[in-house]
């Protein structure tokens, strides 16, 4: 049976140790989970934002003004198939350094994990409106006619094509989607990653990578899906399917 | 509160002062900002207070900090650009100043180039086209005079009277200076009857991406401070007189770039933007309905910079006016606890 464990985020230099036959007691893990952004492997930083180029799946050519994004309910599973929470949530801010850190030095009981499971948005249970005082204050809200709850992306910037050389506006701002008026659907992604062997301290990266948004399996046209998206169900259906493959995790020292 | 003396030093303990925290903030935001190393007492807001409407704080002697933020404007200037006491014109807006303990960025002034509450009382103090004073000059003034040694006792334990004691207790008071009971704030906390039902369309309008898309820059029912504190470059001119931002950081990226104001109290605050051009409501409605200017800058949230603007109807139009009149609070612009003490 599955013990589910939920873990407080413990303070660094805590670590307690178990043993094993009694002999040498067997350290705790510590672990940190991070996230990182990349563009088809390139690396993307805050350097980017307003100079680099990426060119998508459809040929525009794109340079990001802002991105935010909500990780939650990460969850790392051991061989025994126990659960252990890590974390609450986060809004990654690619401006913002502190944000790139989801948990540092989380404290584990020692055994091997093989799988972690994470929340791209917020869940059904999460996702209610005003609960979180900073996303509040960080202006994260999505709006109650649009579903409530809270963003799960804004990502901003301007493309231009072959069609269209004046750079125009994109707002690809993802969250719960809106079938008619005052009926929605759930739109986070639950990302699950297996067949891992985390039985030391550890680094978990999770990576977006952002070309992902644009192409897969929809190769998504910023001429015709750009700005307005927010209360456009197939957009953010679409979006949604894209994200599946958005995101990967590394493991690190 | 106890006491014992030694020079001019005396041991002296101020009474801690918390803030009057509206309700809507206390139940949706984060604690407001208080400096470890200048906490709220009674004895620092009383003096930040007189010193906010003292005159001696100018080179002569004729202007306060409440001459550009008067209180009956929400604490800007009904000028669009504020003279100094040399007759110099100022370039920019006094912005409104209140709910200052909530902005948790901490970039204050249109362009972010003061870093705290207590940087940006200093600023004005040494400006020549503001008040053109020095601060040994300021601090000696206040040194003579009968009242200010014992005042500064009271707040800090010393009668010598400093250039950061003098920003502290400003700052100190600036912060009680709150605004959170407009009708809209009242609706907001239960009560139907406060709002028109132009004004819920209005809110409708500002809350909606395809209408006024306000809320992405400008708050929201759930960030009752009406303001996101960001740079934002919305759309007022292809090139740039004031690099706003921009000069501060020396990065082009941020020309253009002004902090979104608060939209509370926009009955008080005309005239607006950062150079007061716009001295109506609805010419800044206007604005971002048909007025937007490409410049390279521009913020993407100014979605539709293609077609001018968000192309709102007449009707769209006056409902978000009267919508965004709903968060003026009159009451705040009579509030004894703000008004001269001197």
């Amino acid at each position: 049976m599955k013990k589910h464990i939920l873990i407080i985020v413990i303070i660094i230099g805590l670590v307690s140790c178990s043993s094993d036959d009694g002999n040498q007691p067997i350290p705790d893990i510590l672990i940190s989970v991070t996230n990182s952004q990349n563009w088809d492997s390139e690396n993307v930083t805050a350097s980017d934002l307003g100079t680099t180029e990426f060119t998508d799946e459809n040929g525009e050519i794109l340079i990001i003004e802002r991105l935010r994004y909500l990780i939650s309910k990460v969850i790392l599973t051991n061989s025994y198939g126990d659960e252990i929470e890590i974390g609450n949530y986060k809004l990654v801010d690619l401006t913002d350094n502190n944000t790139l850190n989801y948990a540092t030095n989380i404290v584990v009981p020692p055994g091997t994990y093989t799988g972690i499971s994470f929340v791209y948005g917020f869940n059904e249970e999460d996702n209610m409106d005003q609960v979180y005082l900073d996303l509040n204050t960080a202006s994260w809200n999505w709006p109650e006619m649009l579903g409530g709850g809270y963003h799960f992306m804004q990502l901003d910037g301007t493309f231009t094509s072959p069609t269209n050389q004046s750079p125009l506006p994109f707002n690809y701002h993802n969250g719960t989607a809106r079938i008619s008026e005052g009926v929605f659907e759930q739109n986070f992604i639950r990302v699950n990653v297996d067949g891992l062997s985390i039985d030391s301290n550890t680094n978990i990266d999770i990576k977006m990578n952002l070309a992902e948004w644009f192409k897969n399996p929809k190769t998504w046209d910023l001429n015709v899906l750009n700005t307005g998206l927010m209360g456009n169900y197939d957009a953010q259906r679409e979006m949604n399917e894209n994200g599946q493959s958005v995101f990967s995790v590394y493991l690190g020292d | 509160m106890s006491c014992s003396s030694s020079d001019d030093t005396i041991e002296y303990q101020a009474i801690p002062k918390d803030l009057e925290i509206p309700q809507l903030f206390s139940n949706l935001l984060l604690p407001p900002t208080i400096p470890s190393d200048n906490p709220q007492t009674i004895e620092g807001v009383t003096l930040g207070r007189k010193l906010f409407y003292e005159p001696l704080l100018s080179g002569d002697g004729t202007q306060a900090c409440a001459n550009c933020h008067l209180s009956e404007n929400s604490f800007t200037d009904s000028d669009r650009f504020s003279t100094g006491i040399t007759g110099a014109i100022g370039t920019r807006n006094a912005m409104p100043l209140y709910n200052m303990a909530w902005n948790f960025e901490e970039n204050f002034l249109w362009d972010g180039g003061a870093k705290s509450l207590e940087e940006q009382v200093s600023d004005p103090i040494e400006n020549v086209i503001e008040m053109n004073n020095t601060w040994p000059n300021v601090v000696a003034t206040l040194q003579s005079t009968s009242i200010y040694p014992e005042l500064f006792t009271q707040a800090f334990g010393s009668s010598t009277i400093t250039k950061e004691l003098v920003t502290k207790a400003i700052a100190q008071f600036e912060r009680t200076i709150i605004s959170g009971n407009s009708r809209f704030d009242q609706y907001l906390l239960g009560d139907q009857n406060t709002v028109t039902v132009s004004e819920i369309r209005g809110f409708n309008i500002f809350m909606d991406e395809e209408r006024g898309d306000c809320f992405h820059c400008h708050g929201s029912n759930s960030n009752p401070i009406w303001t996101d504190n960001i740079f934002h470059n919305n759309g007022l001119d292809s090139s740039f007189a004031d690099l706003g931002l921009g000069g501060i950081t020396g990065d082009p990226l941020d020309n253009g770039k002004f902090k979104s104001p608060s939209l509370r109290n926009l009955a008080f605050t005309a005239p607006y933007m950062h150079d007061g051009r716009f001295e109506t409501l609805d010419e800044v409605i206007n604005h971002y309905s048909e007025g937007l200017v490409y410049s390279e800058t521009i913020d993407p949230l100014m979605k539709n910079i293609a077609e001018g603007g968000a192309q709102l109807t007449e009707v769209d139009k006056a409902d978000l006016k009267a919508f965004l009149l709903s968060l003026s609070d009159p009451g705040f612009t009579i509030n004894p606890d703000f008004q001269n003490p001197n």
